[in-house]
């Protein structure tokens, strides 16, 4: 199960920098959403995989009485969702925003905080 | 006890919040923004001195004992790291009450501010890796608002581009915690100090030590990872530029030096090698880079990254004097190169351009200014008796201890690179008539705004003097530091009293 989703954690990270080496602001972000889905799910197949065993304690006992699926990787990965929804929502809008404002979303075309080019360049 | 380390990011969230909700009528946000600043300044100062009489203090939020709680820690190196914090913070704050205007007041520009210090301090007193993940996030979530508050269009390009590359930073920062929680079960840095010294896999410590140094060496603008600095520090309104320069890229350092003092093996060679040459190449590439840009904030931005290669130096040659050096450095390097940049500010509005062939005329309208800036431009260049002369020196001596003469030579080598683009500023802005016309004064300018933009400057200045004349007490602060960070035995038992001591 693990080497399955190790997989899947590769084939995402390669699609996702692929994407984000295109010149299209869109291409990045989507790249981006791959890639930062891929690092939830590396915390995830760290925190070991188990089937069907909830963490939870029979009444009347202070412990699990059996080896039990580990809860901290979750709630880690709950907490890496919200704040990198928030950060993409924020990329998302600053993309709108410069399609708005710059007229494009070809970052090779984005040059106004950059020296001017010089004559031969392009 | 526990309060106390917890205050440091409370406060200003607090006081971000009361400001956000006061943006439509600046005058109150101003005056709470500034309130929280002086408030964030005395609880610093309050933490120093107990790290200073204490040693490590460490507290447990909400009575869980460590490595299952969250753990707030404070050895020598956070609380010095909470003290420029907190001084950058209230310098910038006070400038920023002249430099930034009305309309990103009203977008919310105090308020973000005050989160960014939250992420900042929080990095610094955060004794758990996940944890300074969440500060991370907290510090660039506001600095991406503060970079692109007010939608000009060269910020809208400049921050097209600091999102980018940091977005990344934080992702491979959020591998790497996955694969240290499978390899040790702990996320506890203090916990991580044993758990990660008993793994024997030496392909995965490698790994994780090149994430790690991908993953800080962005956001410190470490060599090859720092193009998105030079494209957009120098779109934001100065203030911004100014807080940025002081704390954003040293907390990449910070926890550079913290992971690879704290949690890998001491003998870790591999890494201090990869972060050696990465150093050498930063100063270098940085200085150079310098050295070719005709704009005021250019040429500093430049000099942050080659600076930070000062700072990475230290740790790579891992020495107690190299350590101590490097935190030396950080201390020096924060206050003048905040100086430096609220005087590029002041110089702007004095004379209406930041481009070098524009500019000049300075010294004649105003030689206190001329002396603020020369006092912090040579200290960054390392002239004695100024406090980046004690810094270098202490930097070159360690690499001369281990041999290492080719280090000391670059060193000194991007010492005079710096010397000359600081010439080149003193010529251009100061010494030479200005090209069309006449430099304001600052006497045209109103009593307040003058205040406002001298008083932050002839502190910081204050403080390069006093540390360049009197640098033993800090010299003696740093080698202790640097025997904390050397032998973290104490930092582990005051965090996990039970398994240290």
């Amino acid at each position: 199960m693990e080497s399955a989703l190790v997989l899947v954690i590769g084939v995402m990270v390669a699609a996702g920098v692929y994407l984000m080496l295109a010149a299209n602001l869109l291409c990045y972000l989507f790249g981006l959403i791959l890639l930062s889905n891929a690092a939830n799910l590396v915390i995830f197949v760290a925190g070991r995989l188990t089937r069907a065993v909830p963490p939870l304690i029979p009444k009347g006992q202070e412990a699990p009485l059996e080896p039990v699926a580990n809860a901290l990787p979750q709630a880690m990965i709950l907490t890496a969702i919200v704040i990198g929804f928030g950060l993409l929502a924020f990329t998302l809008a600053l993309v709108v925003a410069c399609y708005r404002e710059l007229g494009t979303i070809d970052s090779d075309h984005m040059r106004l905080a950059e020296p001017p080019p010089k004559s031969g360049e392009h | 006890m526990g309060w106390l380390l917890a205050l440091p990011f409370l406060l200003p969230i607090a006081t971000g919040l009361f400001a956000l909700g006061a943006r439509r009528k600046p005058r109150r946000a101003r005056t709470i923004s500034l309130l929280g600043c002086v408030g964030l300044f005395v609880i610093v100062v309050i933490i120093f001195v107990r790290v200073i009489d204490e040693g490590t203090i460490a507290a447990q939020m909400g009575n869980w004992p460590a490595p299952f709680g969250i753990t707030l820690v404070a050895d020598r190196l956070s609380a010095i790291m909470l003290l420029l914090a907190g001084l950058v913070g209230l310098a910038v704050a006070i400038f920023a009450q002249a430099d930034v205007d009305l309309r990103r007041e009203v977008l919310g520009f105090q308020g973000f501010y005050q989160l960014l210090l939250a992420g900042v301090c929080g990095s610094f007193v955060t004794g758990d890796l996940f944890n300074l993940y969440v500060w991370f996030e907290v510090m660039l979530i506001a600095s991406f608002a503060l970079l692109i508050l007010g939608g000009e269009r060269a910020q809208l390009d400049g921050g097209i581009k600091y999102v980018a590359l940091n977005l990344v930073s934080t992702l491979f920062m959020l591998m790497a915690i996955g694969m240290v929680y499978g390899l040790t079960g702990t996320l506890n840095l203090a916990a991580l100090h044993t758990a990660l010294a008993q793994v024997e896999q030496p392909a995965a410590l490698h790994m994780l030590a090149v994430l790690l140094i991908v993953a800080f060496g962005i956001k410190a603008a470490l060599f090859p990872l720092y193009f998105w600095l030079p494209a957009s520090y120098h779109v934001p309104p100065v203030a911004v530029t100014a807080v940025f320069a002081g704390l954003l890229t040293k907390v990449g350092v910070y926890a550079l030096i913290r992971t690879f003092t704290l949690i890998f093996p001491a003998d870790f060679s591999f890494a201090h090698d990869l972060l050696l040459i990465a150093a050498l190449l930063t100063m270098l590439s940085g200085v150079i880079g310098a050295a070719s840009q005709y704009e005021f904030r250019k040429i500093l931005a430049f000099h942050i990254i080659s600076q930070i290669g000062f700072l990475v130096l230290g740790l790579a040659l891992f020495s107690p004097l190299a350590l101590a050096g490097s935190i030396f450095y950080m201390v020096h390097n924060i206050v003048a190169k905040t100086n430096l940049l609220l005087i590029s500010g002041t110089a702007r509005r004095m004379t209406g351009s930041f481009n070098l062939a524009e500019i000049g005329g300075l010294y004649r309208v105003s030689p206190v200014l001329a002396a603020v800036f020369f006092i912090a431009a040579f200290s960054l260049a390392g002239f004695p008796p100024l406090s980046g002369f004690w810094a270098k020196l202490m930097l070159v001596s360690a690499s001369l201890e281990q041999a290492a003469y080719w280090v000391a030579a670059i060193a000194l080598i991007t010492g005079a690179l710096t010397l000359f683009s600081m010439s080149k500023i003193w010529s251009e802005a100061f010494w030479k008539p200005h090209p069309t016309g006449e430099a304001r004064s600052l006497t045209s300018l109103t009593v307040t705004e003058r205040i406002q933009r001298m008083l932050p400057a002839l502190l910081l200045v204050a403080i390069t003097l006093g540390l360049g004349l009197f640098p033993q007490p800090l010299i003696q602060f740093c080698e202790t530091a640097a025997k904390e960070l050397l032998d973290p035995a104490g930092y582990v038992a005051t965090v996990l009293p039970s398994r240290g001591g």
